[in-house]
């Protein structure tokens, strides 16, 4: 790729005819500005921000940037691995749209994002806690919601599963 | 003397009210905290997540079949475009080619998805806005849409018709005749609506120079659909990046120019006539053929195959139990939906469940428009904003 000398990205790969770069999360700002204004490449459109639980890997976290470039109708992939304990910098002064989009990551992932302007959770209720989509938490979740007719209010209690959750991942016998 | 002059000072205070979560023009469970001066609108903070089913999640832990009905509930008057984009990515992981009959109902089905989510987008903004009459007329034509819906999957919403390895099932006898007479008619409803619209001063009042975006701000906001096509940009995805057969078809990408509520309202009905374009090409192009691919680890055997051949009944029983094992891979496979770009960001690890699927909702993205596009109209034009943005919670909550 001929951007190799201009910005510092650890790999580039195509995989099922998309342009996947794998950025340093210290280099992440500098490389996305660098993309959207660079006139070679215009990558000036933020689609979405996804982020990935791989939840054994040293670098648990992956935070992946879509974005368009409508001068050359292409589509590039930005990712950048993190470990656990790692905060990313937030690009919303590169891309506002970016403000949602890393705000349902917070939520879900718990991935800090510094300079975030509005950092709140976003997608879960009021209160809740935890962070839904890591792996370790249960698709059932921890607390469900009923009401009490003798508080004459919604409450929130440790939940109880009427039936056993019951899960399909039995070994393939054939 | 200078104490009580400073009581005297009159102290202005800004006004917040709380709109919503059930507001009839609040389009669902949309819950804004509006700060008003007076009647304007100084900041618009959407509170959203009240429809939340944490879908991601829940496709984690399903097949790759049973989370294709989960597209159906998402955006759930675009019921078809979604099941197509995560099938389509689905199909890219498999690097699967799927029969030409297949890609032409789908394109059927997307145009009449179109056209439902259009209709209700007018329709419904119409009313928001204060006409109820093309409300009306427009759910008299949603009804029958969704009839042809009911024919082919025999639900009239959430249909899971179209299915990785193509649609599944082949279109009854007489639906492309009746297709056609509707074709034949639809324009006629079309052009009542627009006669009750276009032109009408309350409804230009309302719209004209409302939620005014500018190319620059559609771009920096990625915007997508006709949020973007409003401001200028003629990008729509059919025609970009085509996919199915939508590079045969000769069809046109209605843009705006102002970038305000009646050009994107405009351009709507512009698409619906379009859509009904592209069926009248399509309904030329359905040859016959299987309706899905033939290898039965991607779908399932059919039943006549069943009766007379173990195989099929093996394969038929470890699809529907087991699922589809996808290889190792990640794709983001887009398209374009009704309101925008519909994006499923799908990896898979070798197993036959998905290990992350990521929904780009195109309505997450608009609807985080919605404080910079407010500012400074009435607190009347919000509900004409939110309106023009076409949301639909099933979509922004997820």
């Amino acid at each position: 790729m001929k951007f190799k000398n201009l910005f510092p990205f650890l790999s580039y790969l195509k995989s099922n005819n998309e342009n996947i770069l794998v950025v340093d999360s210290k280099h992440l700002l500098f490389s996305i500005n660098f993309l959207k204004l660079h006139l070679g490449s215009q990558y000036n459109l933020l689609t979405c921000i996804s982020g990935v639980d791989f939840l054994n890997n040293l670098y648990r976290f992956s935070v992946v940037y879509e974005l368009i470039s409508m001068v050359y109708n292409s589509r590039l992939r930005v990712k950048v691995y993190l470990q656990e304990t790692d905060y990313i910098k937030s690009i919303v002064n590169v891309f506002v749209n970016a403000n949602w989009w890393e705000r349902e990551i917070w939520d879900l992932y718990g991935i800090y994002f510094q300079n975030h302007p509005d950092l709140r959770r976003i997608l879960t209720d009021y209160g809740f806690e935890g962070y839904p989509l890591r792996k370790d938490f249960p698709t059932s979740g921890y607390v469900e919601l009923s009401y009490d007719e003798s508080k004459k209010r919604v409450i929130l209690k440790p939940v109880s599963l009427s039936q056993e959750y019951r899960v399909f991942s039995f070994e393939t016998s054939w | 003397m200078l104490l009580k002059k400073k009581n005297l000072l009159k102290e202005l205070k800004h006004f917040t009210i709380n709109f919503g979560p059930q507001h009839p023009a609040a389009h669902g469970v949309l819950r804004l905290i509006l700060e008003l001066d007076g009647e304007v609108v100084l900041r618009a903070d959407p509170h959203i997540g009240l429809l939340h089913r944490g879908t991601e999640k829940l496709i984690e832990s399903k097949t790759y079949l049973q989370a294709l009905p989960y597209f159906d509930r998402l955006d759930y008057v675009s019921m078809m475009a979604q099941e197509h984009t995560y099938s389509l990515a689905v199909e890219k992981l498999l690097a699967l080619k799927i029969p030409r009959r297949a890609q032409v109902i789908r394109v059927i089905f997307l145009e009449i998805t179109r056209l439902l989510n259009h209709l209700l987008a007018v329709g419904c903004h119409a009313m928001d806005v204060g006409a109820m009459t093309p409300f009306l007329w427009a759910f008299e034509e949603r009804e029958k849409l969704m009839e042809f819906y009911e024919r082919v999957s025999g639900a009239r919403m959430h249909a899971a018709y179209i299915r990785p390895g193509g649609v599944s099932q082949d279109l009854p006898l007489g639906f492309l005749d009746d297709l056609y007479i509707f074709c034949s008619q639809f324009s006629l409803r079309l052009d009542e609506i627009e006669e009750m619209l276009t032109h009408n001063i309350i409804w230009k009042e309302r719209l004209v120079d409302i939620g005014v975006v500018s190319a620059k701000k559609a771009l920096d906001w990625g915007f997508s659909g006709v949020m973007l096509r409003g401001s200028g940009f003629p990008w729509d995805l059919r025609k970009v990046t085509p996919y199915e057969i939508y590079g045969e078809i000769d069809f046109n990408i209605p843009v705006g120019s102002s970038g305000d509520c009646y050009d994107r309202y405009l351009i709507r009905v512009e698409e619906m006539r379009q859509s009904l374009n592209i069926i009248n090409q399509t309904l030329k192009l359905c040859v016959e053929g299987p309706i899905k691919t033939t290898n039965y680890k991607i779908t399932s055997s059919p039943r006549i195959e069943m009766k007379n051949s173990m195989e099929a009944v093996i394969s038929h029983f470890k699809y529907y139990s087991e699922g589809t094992v996808l290889p190792y891979g990640e794709t983001y496979m887009f398209t374009e939906a009704p309101k925008g770009e519909f994006g499923v960001y799908l990896i898979s690890n070798n197993s036959e469940k998905p290990y992350r699927c990521k929904i780009k909702a195109p309505g997450f993205g608009h609807l985080q428009a919605l404080n910079t596009m407010s500012q400074g109209h009435m607190i009347a034009d919000v509900v004409t904003i939110i309106g023009t943005q076409d949301i639909v919670f099933g979509e922004v909550d997820r």
